[in-house]
């Protein structure tokens, strides 16, 4: 990678353009009264199509993505993003759609829809799914907004309370808050597992549901779901699922087997499209068949003729949460996935993923602190270096030091310091998509960093050294913020 | 077992990895999962596809959406998209990164966001912009949910009926979840009535008042006195806006307006049937650390290079977990660097003549429907730019078939029982020509 240094706008003569528009062939329309016409000038770029071009070239060189290298990002899916999906998601049939369209013009596009509900429905065993949610946090919202939807159709009213895990990912407690819910935590237990002793006195009347992540954070199943499911539907509450880690239950386990009424998953991590730089995802919500009258509004229907139609609201709905059907192309990638994936390879996606990350669990447990043994599903949690170096007036080699190490060797960095339960947490998602030679030879840079801390944990502390940059300043960027180009 | 595109291990390769970590085959990597909740037998799905089945399989499933030439705007509009950004935005280092977590190998993101922050800057006149948003409606309720997060013991939030009916369910949804207090401020002769305003007002309860900068019915607002009653009850007044119409009408720092929010999809992305699209957000200064969602900032590195970084995390979920400003833990990135090539090709000018060639085309338009005399207006001398309603003296449901069977999609009808037109400079001279003589045939 090569340092760039240029903004757009640094590009920028006056009276260069980059675009092609057509001759007004209408007649000039009225001006706009002066009142409500623009005063100020707008500064934008004024650049040539070619230095678009270049620089943007420039920019994507500064990236990394998952067809540069090894992503091994804990919790996020960095399985590969196949290129047939780019292709279908531009076809000019579905491309052009104005979603206010009239059903019957867009019949295709909504079988779409009823096509990815029933196969995700048989994917997870539940009854219905609303693609509408545009993320992971979205489909988290709109899943809590349903369970709340469920709760007061019932003319249950006290139900103000949902239970997290500590060792759930963040946006499950801030979920919870923007949908008016208190957050109650349960902690874990040694091993890793939500602690059912714990659970049961924050089990009670005023309790909306639970949120799950089942495997954990930590990539370990929740082997006493049996009996948390049955506890809390016990008191009258509902199972939330957080879909994040859903991959390595793919074609084995399915969440609605498990007792879960609620549950959201993210297309870009499950379902392989791509994450874009942080989006567009798409975070569709399934539900089990007793909450299918909440789920959010527009919904695609089938009469009885066998057309198709877009139900746009509806008495018992949760209401709206996007503005239309969510990010259909997103959608439609992930559909094309799945059609290629089909019924047989469909197990192998989720033992593939626990194959991996077993493996390269297995071979690092010697040189990075494993703190809870035993099998993992498709992600696991180091807690740092089992030696970091560390001697009188050296300073030990610590987990972000490992993460801006192993750029230099040309691997994406797992995801760090989380879940807060450890430390130095190292969390490593190798997805079933990454060879045995990929893995090794993360294995063997790995188990080099190790050696280096130590050794000589300097080495970490300067690190990366081959990077366009080199750990930026964050304390100063957020002290005095910059958040837009000086000159405007 | 055959071997699979997506897969890589091989037979052999499988048995040498179960061996090292010890177990006797795949199904024994679920041995703590209770035998109870693994799934036996198939799983009630098709069989695998080659890439020319699916291929095929979309093409025919294509041929189930008509082809229409579009004349409805709504909030999705069919603007002109350079063939330079499909190109750029399928490079694999955009395409498929993750969210910029490390920001010595994600410069390229952190910088285009940067350049998107901005340019959301420039159009709407405001201090700070993050990194997107889901799309427009989501982004109206997010400032809802901002403004009653930035005044006191403040739960109500006013919305003008001139919003487009999917930001007012959105919006409406949040609240109720929130537990926001909504009132409703009409429109009257087509304009987001201040008197009513100033009625809602007088309570002082009011967090927010979100108005549409262009209403739903196409005309251009005049939000005139607004900011001063709002502030003079220590509200936010929140502009709704299409950042498209940002480079002609009055900006939301011109109105004194303290958040700006709406959809980028004006900004050239493809209708794509709703999405994907994007959210924006600006704010004053004042507001800036009660802003959702991601934000990139300038900074330097060790050696002292400029670079950039995701910066005033502590806001965020992973961070405050339940006392975060919002849950959104992601943006539209890939489509915020969309706008983003947009408007750098587009540039001020190129954006003032989207408009003037668009609005040229809605008038006359609207000129040429007046004078079949089968429509009246419905806000005589209101102004427009390229979306606008009348009332039909016809039976809209019929005109609307009609016109679907010739080819257009036209004459969307409002709860009032207008009809909704919008042009664009993608309307060809012929295309509008051909419009009017399909109506006037359905009309006859």
């Amino acid at each position: 990678m090569r340092y760039y240094d240029k903004l757009i706008f640094e590009l920028s003569v006056p009276g260069r353009s980059g675009y092609s528009l057509p001759k007004n062939r209408f007649g000039a329309a009225p001006s706009l009264p002066d009142g409500l016409k623009r005063g100020t000038g707008l500064t934008l770029p004024e650049v040539s199509e070619v230095d678009v071009v270049r620089h943007y070239t420039n920019l994507s060189q500064m990236n990394f993505g998952v067809d540069t290298g090894f992503y091994p990002l804990g919790s996020c899916t960095m399985k590969y993003n196949p290129k047939l999906n780019e292709e279908i998601a531009s076809h000019p049939s579905f491309a052009h759609l104005h979603p206010l369209q009239p059903a019957e013009s867009v019949q295709g596009a909504l079988e779409v829809y009823w096509n990815m509900e029933r196969t995700l429905s048989e994917i997870t065993g539940m009854s219905a799914f609303t693609f509408n949610p545009c993320a992971g946090a979205h489909g988290e919202l709109t899943g809590l907004m349903i369970m709340r939807r469920y709760h007061e159709l019932r003319g249950d009213s006290a139900r103000v309370k949902v239970i997290v895990p500590d060792s759930a990912h963040g946006t499950n407690p801030a979920s919870a808050a923007v949908c008016g819910l208190e957050v109650v935590q349960v902690r874990s237990l040694e091993n890793g597992r939500i602690d059912v002793e714990a659970l049961k006195p924050l089990l009670d009347e005023t309790v909306a549901g639970i949120m799950m992540t089942n495997p954990n954070t930590l990539g370990l199943f929740e082997t006493e779901i049996r009996e948390i499911a049955s506890l809390v539907h016990g008191v009258g509450g509902l199972l939330y699922y957080d879909g994040a880690n859903m991959n390595p239950l793919v074609g084995v386990v399915r969440p609605g087997d498990m007792g879960f009424d609620i549950m959201h998953l993210n297309l870009h991590k499950t379902f392989s499209t791509p994450h874009g730089g942080g989006g567009p995802g798409s975070g569709p919500v399934g539900v089990a068949k007793h909450l299918e009258r909440c789920l959010p509004s527009p919904r695609v229907v089938r009469g009885k003729d066998g057309r198709f139609a877009v139900e746009s609201s509806s008495e018992d709905a949760a209401g709206q949460v996007s503005g239309f059907m969510g990010n259909f192309g997103v959608i439609l990638r992930a559909y094309a996935y799945l059609l290629m994936l089909g019924k047989e390879n469909l197990p192998l996606v989720g033992k593939y993923s626990t194959l991996s990350a077993n493996y390269v669990k297995e071979m690092l447990k010697d040189v990075y602190k494993l703190p809870i043994e035993g099998i993992c599903k498709h992600e696991f949690v180091f807690d740092g270096f089992v030696n970091d170096g560390s001697r009188d007036g050296v300073e030990g080699a610590t987990t972000l030091d490992l993460a801006k190490r192993l750029l230099d060797f040309g691997f994406h960095a797992p995801t760090i310091y989380f879940p807060l339960l450890f430390h130095q947490a190292i969390m490593i998602e190798p997805t079933e998509t990454e060879s045995k030679e990929t893995l090794d030879a993360f294995i063997a840079v790995m188990r080099k960093i190790a050696a280096e801390a130590a050794e000589d944990p300097s080495i970490l502390h300067e690190a990366p050294h081959s990077t366009p940059v080199r750990r930026p300043d964050e304390t100063t960027a957020a002290r005095n913020p910059v958040l837009k180009w000086k000159n405007l | 077992m055959g071997q699979f595109a997506y897969f890589p291990h091989t037979e052999g390769e499988v048995k040498s990895m179960l061996e090292r970590i010890g177990v006797s085959d795949l199904d024994a990597l679920y041995a703590d999962v209770p035998g109870e909740y693994l799934r036996k037998g198939e799983y009630d799905l098709p069989e695998a596809l080659s890439e020319g089945e699916v291929r095929s399989f979309f093409d025919s499933l294509g041929k189930k959406n008509v082809p229409l030439k579009v004349f409805v705007g709504g909030g999705c509009y069919d603007h002109y998209s350079p063939a330079v950004i499909p190109a750029l935005l399928s490079r694999s280092e955009f395409l498929t990164a993750y969210t910029p977590y490390q920001p010595e190998i994600s410069q390229g993101t952190l910088r285009y966001i940067f350049e998107f922050q901005s340019m959301i800057c420039a159009l709407t006149g405001l201090d700070a912009a993050n990194a997107s948003l889901y799309d427009g409606p989501t982004s109206a309720a997010e400032a809802m949910m901002l403004s009653v997060a930035s005044t006191r013991k403040k739960n109500r939030v006013l919305i003008s009926d001139g919003l487009l009916p999917q930001v007012v369910k959105v919006v409406e949804t949040y609240a109720k979840y929130h537990g926001v207090e909504l009132g409703r401020v009409p429109v009257m002769g087509g304009q987001t009535c201040i008197n009513c305003l100033r009625a809602e007002l007088s309570k002082d309860d009011v967090a927010g008042v979100i108005v549409p900068s262009i209403n739903r019915f196409g005309i251009v607002e005049d939000h005139s006195g607004f900011a001063e009653l709002i502030h003079a009850e220590k509200g936010l007044l929140i502009e709704y806006c299409d950042p498209s119409a940002l480079a002609v009408v009055k900006s939301p720092s011109e109105w004194d307006a303290d958040v700006a929010v709406g959809d980028g999809q004006s900004l050239g992305i493809p209708l794509s049937f709703g999405g994907p699209y994007v959210g924006f957000m600006a704010v004053r200064s004042e507001y800036l650390r009660k802003m959702p969602g991601r934000i990139v900032g300038e900074t330097v590195d060790r050696d002292g290079k400029r670079c950039y970084v995701l910066t005033l995390q502590a806001r965020e979920q992973h961070i405050r977990r339940e006392k975060a400003t919002s849950n959104i833990c992601s943006n539209e990135s890939l489509m915020a660097l969309y706008v983003t090539m947009y408007l750098s090709l587009m540039g001020p000018e190129g954006l003032r003549k989207v408009n003037e060639l668009s609005s040229s085309g809605a008038h006359y338009l609207h000129d040429a429907l007046l004078r079949t005399g089968k429509f009246e207006e419905v806000f005589p001398g209101k102004p427009f730019l390229k979306e606008f309603v009348l009332k039909p003296l016809t039976d809209p449901e019929n005109l609307r078939k009609k016109l679907l069977e010739a080819g257009f999609f036209a004459a969307a009808p409002t709860e009032e029982g207008y009809v909704s037109f919008c042009v664009t400079e993608n309307r060809t001279r012929e295309e509008v020509d051909a419009l009017l003589a399909a109506i006037e045939e359905i009309l006859r």
